[in-house]
């Protein structure tokens, strides 16, 4: 995948499949320490240790259809491949939390991408599922939560698109004022 | 700048122009977001479908997603499902392909036949 918000958008579909009803982003851009820090942590039913022990095999998954599971595989990939490594702690009925580390100035290390294009397909195809996403760089934090949305458009549904064109315009803006434009 | 307080303004004008959206019996649009969707550039497909739906005030279709459909060679894909017909499963998609497949078959009821399973398979 070419982005990092493409590797968040499948992460966090794993989320969605364990029955969360909130899912957390967390991205630090850590320039200081040369990491940047990606974070996915869910209310979802959690996995036992044995599974958490397998799930970055490709050949591992919960799914009966098929043999192959590739979304926490491919991101511990990528993050070995940039000096980084993805760690996971789940505990049943309580949750998940993915850790990804990254070299932050890795030559190979895939850029952050529209992370509000992610954010808009997750609320779509969601409605019923809150999202928060904190982003945090040396320029200053920002943060989008669902709920905060909920509650000013009432009885509207948040997966409307009037509301959809709006959080895309809101992460976008509040992107670009901390990460500087061009978003690497 | 945006702001939170701007939704309520939205909240009104989307609830002015709308009563409908609380019964939804329409058209579906379903597409895969597995990890081979996404590879494969599901986003930019699904983000096109809001988007023509929200320039065509399209008021009874809904755009969501399931895992992979099984045949990750073709994707991205997409089905449609419209009351009372079949299901249709677009194939390889792009945002331009989105376009036609709103005009044509959302909002006239003509499925676009070439984007199809069943025409990539007769190949």
């Amino acid at each position: 995948m070419e982005d990092l918000s493409l590797y968040i958008l499948d992460i966090v579909q794993n989320s969605i499949s364990a029955s969360a009803t909130l899912v957390e982003i967390f991205v630090k851009e850590d320039q200081e320490n040369d990491k940047l820090i990606l974070i996915i942590r869910d209310n979802g039913k959690g996995m036992d240790p044995q599974s958490v022990g397998r799930v970055t095999d490709p050949f591992y998954t919960t799914r009966t259809t098929r043999k192959v599971g590739l979304g926490l595989s491919l991101l511990d990939a990528v993050a070995k491949a940039c000096g980084g490594r993805v760690v996971i702690s789940s505990r049943p009925g309580v949750g998940t939390e993915v850790r990804a580390e990254f070299g932050y100035g890795h030559i190979d290390r895939p850029p952050l991408g529209k992370m509000e294009d992610t954010i808009s397909v997750l609320v779509t195809c969601n409605p019923t599922i809150d999202f928060v996403y904190t982003h945090i760089s040396s320029k200053g934090s920002f943060e989008f939560d669902t709920r905060d949305v909920r509650q000013r458009i009432g009885d509207l549904s948040i997966d409307h698109p009037y509301v959809i064109a709006w959080i895309t315009d809101y992460v976008r803006e509040g992107l670009d004022g901390i990460c500087g434009g061009g978003k690497e | 700048m945006k702001s939170l307080s701007e939704l309520e303004e939205i909240r009104k004008r989307a609830l002015e122009a709308v009563n409908l959206r609380k019964d939804r019996n329409g058209t579906r649009v379903v597409v895969g977001m597995g990890t081979c969707g996404i590879a494969a550039g599901a986003r930019p497909v699904l983000l096109s479908f809001i988007e023509e739906i929200k320039k065509r005030n399209l008021q009874d279709v809904i755009v969501t997603q399931t895992g992979c459909i099984g045949v990750c060679r073709l994707e991205p894909m997409v089905e449609v499902y419209r009351p009372g017909e079949e299901k249709v499963t677009y194939i390889k998609m792009t945002p331009d392909k989105v376009k036609r497949i709103v005009a044509e078959h959302i909002v006239n009821g003509r499925p676009v036949t070439e984007f199809t399973i069943g025409a990539e398979e007769k190949q």
